[in-house]
């Protein structure tokens, strides 16, 4: 009889939980996962002011969380798992790695929505997205093209993906279109965040006889690196200018805040799917930051590519392209679809280097 | 002027006694921290170290980070009890889990549950090559085994990194580094549906009592005790310092190379670039957390996996940073190391004359 009392007690206390749970969901919680500190500077800190813009636009009508430092690898499916566990019904994973974790979690949680960044695998409840950063990464080409008096330019690369061997073909496309002389000097870091390693990358580079740096990792090493040595550089995901603010010439950066806040909005009015997204400049998703640091002319010059690929006039992928054994992957004229740049796993012409396997 | 002096005799109780007052010491100076950012300290602390004990997925991963923790922490303690200092686990815990995921990858649709077992004891076998290397150099040319071991751990990292971005690459992946996902045979089998506690989490708890086992009742276990408190004893014994250095590295390096292996057909079912969040040098801490015995290192390895799993809950529920999960680690540390010293030595007052000299 006690026994029973007991049970009674409890399934009522727990019919009372899920009734004040049910009342307080109300309120959407959206959780992130980061690969780093919102405090990088960089990728995550350009995530996290996405995630504050949603604090601020949808106010009380959401909760926002992050779990930081994530590494890709088992830690990560536990992380997104107890997200979801703890009520977080949009849950965005903001980095490559998280991809098999996500998809693992989103089976065990089929009401919950996620969204991975960058990824290619989706499902019902797991949509993708990235931005076309390769937009910024030509502007930052003729910049460098203009500005370079060594015709050296060094760029630290992540990971041979496709994403970043685009973002480096880009750049020598912008470069060439204004100095055909630019040589473009790589080091693959095969890290996303270490800021030493970044630093020594950014080291090397400058000690090869490159004179302006560019980067596809995510903290502001490799800039404050070069700014030691008074050498100029662009950052990378958010404006880096109080790191550098003598020698950061722009920065492309990553306003993920108005997507968040649509897709945020779209699980509040129940109309989210899945799907991939793949914004540029023309969503206001890649951004240039001002063009400091550099001639008057430059700075229109710059000014006036990103506008003409904002508005479409411009395209960084317009042919003739030849790739490194002189063979034409896109025609005169022809511009770069979707799909090319997804598999674009191959240099292009003027690349005095061999894409790593 | 203060000076340490040995002290004649060290009791066995205060050896056992220390961990527990480093981990009272340090949840006091975690309340202190907690007030001094303005949290409720008796919150965040159950956060840390009761909430994750609380819930059966909680205590699921809590076992599951705890299991490559023990384990290697076992075979080191054996080693650090020898005096042979391994510091490369997480060197080995990868070359176990490349060797041990080779036949899944190459065999990415078996269905014969013969890979399985194949694939724990390649991943032995790798952990255990691995160590070889410090072993011989040490035998050999007297090299010191903590830098050898520590270097080949970025040696194993760096090769990880070029087969999951070369030979071993998805080929369906779109150039993104990392392997097929090991089919369902090549996968360790889950102990409860909805949890992620699997076969080798219960390998991982039944290994400490194994060791335990070996190092009280075999004339090995006696040997290694005798070769780590008194070396010139040993030498009469004879008990050969170079067969000592073999069998402590070799064990260390297999249960290293186990928990890779384990890890990569489990938590995370495929290689990627990074497998191990510092798994083997955590280790060392839960090593010595344990005093170096097997029973004490099964308690230090669920100890620190509680705040690890308590760090990331205190990050969603609290808003508490990463970091904090560190400091405790740090802390634990730091308070347990200065017990020791205090336990094998005492504080003494020298005249100011002495000093003067």
């Amino acid at each position: 009889m006690r026994n029973l009392l007991r049970l009674t007690a409890l399934a009522i206390a727990s019919a009372l939980m899920l009734a004040s749970g049910a009342a307080s969901a109300d309120k959407l919680k959206v959780g992130f996962i980061y690969i780093g500190p919102p405090g990088d500077f960089g990728w995550t800190y350009a995530h996290d002011q996405g995630r504050l813009q949603i604090e601020k636009e949808l106010g009380d009508r959401v909760e926002t969380t992050y779990v930081e430092n994530v590494p890709e690898g088992p830690d990560a499916e536990r992380a997104i798992a107890k997200l979801a566990e703890t009520g977080h019904q949009l849950i965005f994973t903001t980095s490559f790695g998280y991809m098999e974790p996500t998809l693992k979690v989103a089976k065990r949680f089929p009401n919950v929505k996620f969204e991975h960044a960058t990824g290619y695998q989706r499902a019902d409840n797991v949509a993708t997205y990235n931005a076309k950063f390769y937009e910024g990464r030509y502007v930052q080409g003729v910049i460098a093209g203009k500005m370079s008096k060594t015709n050296t330019v060094g760029y630290i690369a992540s990971f041979p993906i496709p994403e970043v061997i685009m973002g480096i073909n880009s750049f020598l496309l912008g470069a060439h279109s204004v100095n055909p002389n630019i040589k473009v000097k790589i080091v693959w870091a095969y890290t996303w965040f270490d800021p030493p390693k970044e630093a020594d990358a950014a080291k090397v580079l400058m000690d090869q006889g490159a004179d302006i740096i560019t980067q596809h990792t995510d903290s502001t090493a490799a800039l404050q690196a070069a700014a030691e040595r008074g050498v100029m550089a662009f950052g990378q995901a958010s404006d880096m200018i109080q790191f550098a603010p003598k020698t950061q010439l722009t920065s492309i950066i990553d306003a993920w805040g108005p997507y968040y806040v649509e897709r945020t909005k779209a699980v509040l009015d129940g109309t989210w799917t899945s799907g991939d997204t793949w914004h540029g400049m023309s969503d206001g998703l890649v951004v240039m930051a001002p063009y400091t640091n550099m001639p008057a002319d430059v700075a229109a010059l710059a000014a006036k590519t990103a506008e003409d690929i904002r508005t479409g006039k411009l395209h960084p992928f317009t042919g003739p392209i030849y790739n490194q054994a002189g063979e034409l992957v896109l025609e005169a004229g022809k511009t770069a679809d979707d799909g090319m740049l997804a598999g674009m796993m191959y240099y292009i012409k003027g690349i005095d280097d061999k894409v790593p396997n | 002027m203060l000076r340490l002096e040995a002290r004649a005799t060290s009791s066995a109780s205060a050896a056992w006694l220390s961990p527990v007052l480093a981990l009272t010491l340090t949840g006091i100076t975690g309340a202190v921290i907690f007030l001094a950012m303005g949290k409720a300290p008796g919150v965040a602390l159950y956060l840390y170290f009761i909430e994750p004990l609380t819930s059966w997925s909680g205590l699921s991963e809590v076992m599951v980070k705890a299991g490559p923790l023990i384990l290697i922490g076992t075979g080191l303690s054996l080693g650090f009890r020898a005096g042979v200092w391994n510091i490369g686990a997480e060197g080995q815990f990868i070359a176990g889990a490349l060797l041990g995921s080779a036949p899944a990858i190459y065999f990415y649709q078996s269905t014969n549950p013969m890979i399985l077992p194949l694939m724990v004891m390649l991943g032995v076998l790798g952990g255990m090559a691995w160590a070889a290397i410090p072993a011989l150099l040490k035998t050999r040319f007297n090299a010191n085994e903590i830098l050898v071991s520590l270097m080949l751990v970025y040696v194993a990292e760096l090769l990880l990194i070029h087969l999951v971005q070369g030979a071993w690459r998805n080929p369906q992946g779109w150039g993104f580094p990392g392997t097929r996902m090991f089919p369902d045979a090549a996968l360790l089998p889950m102990i409860v549906a909805g949890y992620r506690v699997h076969l080798g989490t219960l390998i991982a708890l039944t290994v400490p009592f194994i060791a335990w086992f070996v190092l009280q009742k075999t004339s090995f276990g006696f040997h290694v005790r005798v070769f780590g408190s008194a070396p010139l004893a040993a030498r009469h014994a004879g008990i050969g310092q170079q067969r000592m250095i073999w069998s402590t590295l070799l064990i260390g390096g297999g249960l290293a190379g186990l928990a890779g292996v384990m890890e990569a057909a489990s938590t995370i079912g495929q290689l990627m670039p990074k497998i191990s969040p510092g798994y083997g040098f955590t280790a060392i801490i839960v090593a010595f957390l344990g005093r170096l015995h097997p029973i004490g290192v099964l308690l230090a390895g669920i100890t620190i996996a509680v705040t690890y799993i308590g760090g990331e809950g205190a990050q969603i529920s609290a808003g508490l940073p990463k970091a904090v999960t560190g400091l405790f680690q740090g802390i634990i540390l730091f308070y347990l190391l200065a017990f020791d010293l205090l336990t094998r030595y005492r504080i003494t007052r020298v005249h100011s004359q002495a000093s003067a000299s």
